[in-house]
């Protein structure tokens, strides 16, 4: 039998308390064991961080957005263009889509030092890798969403003699739509990533090269306070990404 | 009975002579209709029985343009399919409704307003208000599909076909996912439009009561290939404008009828 949903206050405030419970763990369990705060610093202590070095923290913040933003915005543009053409010209996609997706079969821990050569080291290598890695998902959900339009949906705009541009338009594109913002949720994630990884390769300023100097410092409540903030970073893109799902997606 | 006289004096909507329809090109082995020869009067009400594979909706696409056929002629309405499409003089339902789901009702209905445009050659006016009131849809045009039951979807798809004011109406099994009640009301409504229109209706079906009821003609297809094994005319077994009542005598005997050939058929 299927379970009751939970009243609506409940289903806030059992996910505040579990993770109330688990901060609040962590904060007595860890010192009383004997874990030294150099190796994991406690909750207030990484909060700490953020009233000390608030700068210094917003200070790295502010590349890492930018790149992570410029590719995110990059690699799902590319996507989706390439699909578009893919989708409307069947020979360059069975020529093509191969060889891209045996690029995608390559580590993109393994890509970011060639891209680091290629680009040098400014903001453009991590953009690049940002891009690289929402490139992938993107297209292929969107090549899959613009052929998703059932054949009575394709035989209804033939009777009605719809050009091929009406049938992007209005049937096509808004079937892509769904699986466009699934790969994109999924792209809010890993444009952070993409970002941070360029920073470790290769940077002195973002998030990334703020969670090498704090680690190889043994700065532990700085590195904790550096990722705290990429994962927050992650989340707000997240919710952007739902939040215009909500309004393009109304059924 | 005004329909009748009518189309006497109109072309016939559909004259197929030898007609061979099939996949996968030319010399395929495929062969979905065979040799069909059909002519079907102006403002008739043609009901197409047939089991699975017989070719019945493939007919159907052959005479909306959406299919060549392999060989044979075929002219809609005196002239070539193609062109009849290119005027908008055919609307399709389909089983399933096939409204866009991200559309409200009024512009699922206008959907026939806002693409083609180009390639056609007459006005559409925008009647989708009088259309959804004739359908039974008046306060629902800001509804989206998903909010409507499986009638009002398929009323929906009815009156977009109709925005164009087709000379003909195809519909492939449009009442097939529909429960009983609902399924007798439309073609209660059907008949009324039909009756007040004076379009040629094909209408495809797996239910023999629904093919006699509705149709003032049936026509049974056989599969493997699929061909014209029964041609029963359904006026002597009715009344005037195509009324009977389901459960009228002379209406049960044309169904056995029908049922004899649909099980030989099969």
């Amino acid at each position: 039998m299927r379970q009751e949903p939970l009243p609506p206050t409940l289903a806030i405030a059992l996910p505040v308390l579990g993770a109330a419970s688990i901060l609040l763990t962590w904060q007595f369990l860890l010192p009383w064991l004997g874990v030294p705060a150099y190796i994991v610093p406690t909750p207030t202590a990484i909060l700490g961080v953020f009233q000390k070095s608030l700068s210094l923290l917003l200070g790295n913040l502010w590349p890492t957005l930018i790149e992570a933003l410029a590719g995110f915005a990059i690699g799902n543009l590319a996507g989706v263009l390439l699909a578009v053409l893919f989708v409307h010209n069947r020979v360059l996609q069975a020529a093509y889509f191969p060889i891209v997706l045996f690029f995608n079969t390559i580590p993109i821990l393994a890509l970011s030092p060639i891209i680091m050569l290629i680009f040098g080291l400014g903001m453009t290598p991590k953009i690049v890798i940002a891009a690289v890695i929402c490139f992938f998902p993107t297209l292929v959900n969107m090549i899959r969403g613009l052929d998703s339009a059932s054949s009575n949906e394709h035989e209804l705009f033939r009777v009605l003699s719809a050009t091929r541009w009406e049938v992007f338009w209005s049937l096509r594109l808004p079937r892509a739509l769904p699986m466009l913002f699934s790969s994109l949720r999924i792209a809010s994630a890993t444009a952070v990533i993409g970002a941070i990884v360029g920073e470790w390769i290769g940077s002195d300023k973002g998030l990334g090269a703020l969670i090498i100097q704090a680690s190889f410092n043994y700065q532990s409540d700085r590195l904790y306070a550096a990722i705290v903030l990429s994962s927050g970073l992650s989340i707000v893109l997240f919710c952007l990404v739902v939040l215009i799902e909500r309004r393009a997606i109304r059924y | 009975m005004t329909i009748k006289l009518h189309a006497d004096l109109t072309p016939n909507a559909i004259e197929a002579q030898r007609l061979d329809v099939g996949y996968g090109g030319r010399h395929s082995a495929v062969k979905v209709l065979s040799g069909l020869d059909l002519t079907v009067a102006a403002g008739s009400f043609l009901s197409i029985l047939g089991p699975s594979g017989c070719g019945k909706s493939t007919l159907l696409r052959v005479v909306a343009d959406l299919l060549d056929p392999l060989g044979g002629t075929i002219s809609v309405l005196g002239d070539t399919p193609h062109a009849v499409r290119s005027r908008r003089d055919v609307g399709f339902v389909f089983q399933d409704s096939t409204l866009l789901p991200w559309r409200t009702v009024r512009d699922n209905v206008r959907l026939p307003l806002g693409v083609g445009q180009g390639s056609l050659t007459r006005q559409i006016e925008d009647r989708s208000e009088e259309l959804l009131e004739l359908m039974g849809l008046g306060g629902f045009g800001e509804r989206l599909p998903h909010q409507l039951s499986g009638g009002q979807r398929q009323r929906v798809a009815i009156a977009r076909a109709l925005l164009g004011q087709p000379k003909l109406l195809l519909m492939d099994e449009p009442f097939g996912a529909l429960d009983e009640i609902t399924r007798d009301r439309l073609n209660d409504e059907l008949l009324a439009l039909w009756r007040r229109t004076g379009t040629t209706i094909l209408f495809v079906t797996h239910s023999i009561a629904e093919a006699a009821y509705l149709g003032e003609r049936v026509i049974v297809l056989a599969a493997n290939p699929g061909r014209l094994v029964k041609d029963l005319d359904m006026r002597p077994f009715k009344q005037d404008g195509n009324r009977c009542s389901r459960e009228d005598g002379t209406i049960v005997a044309a169904m056995a009828d029908l049922r004899k050939a649909l099980e030989l058929a099969s």
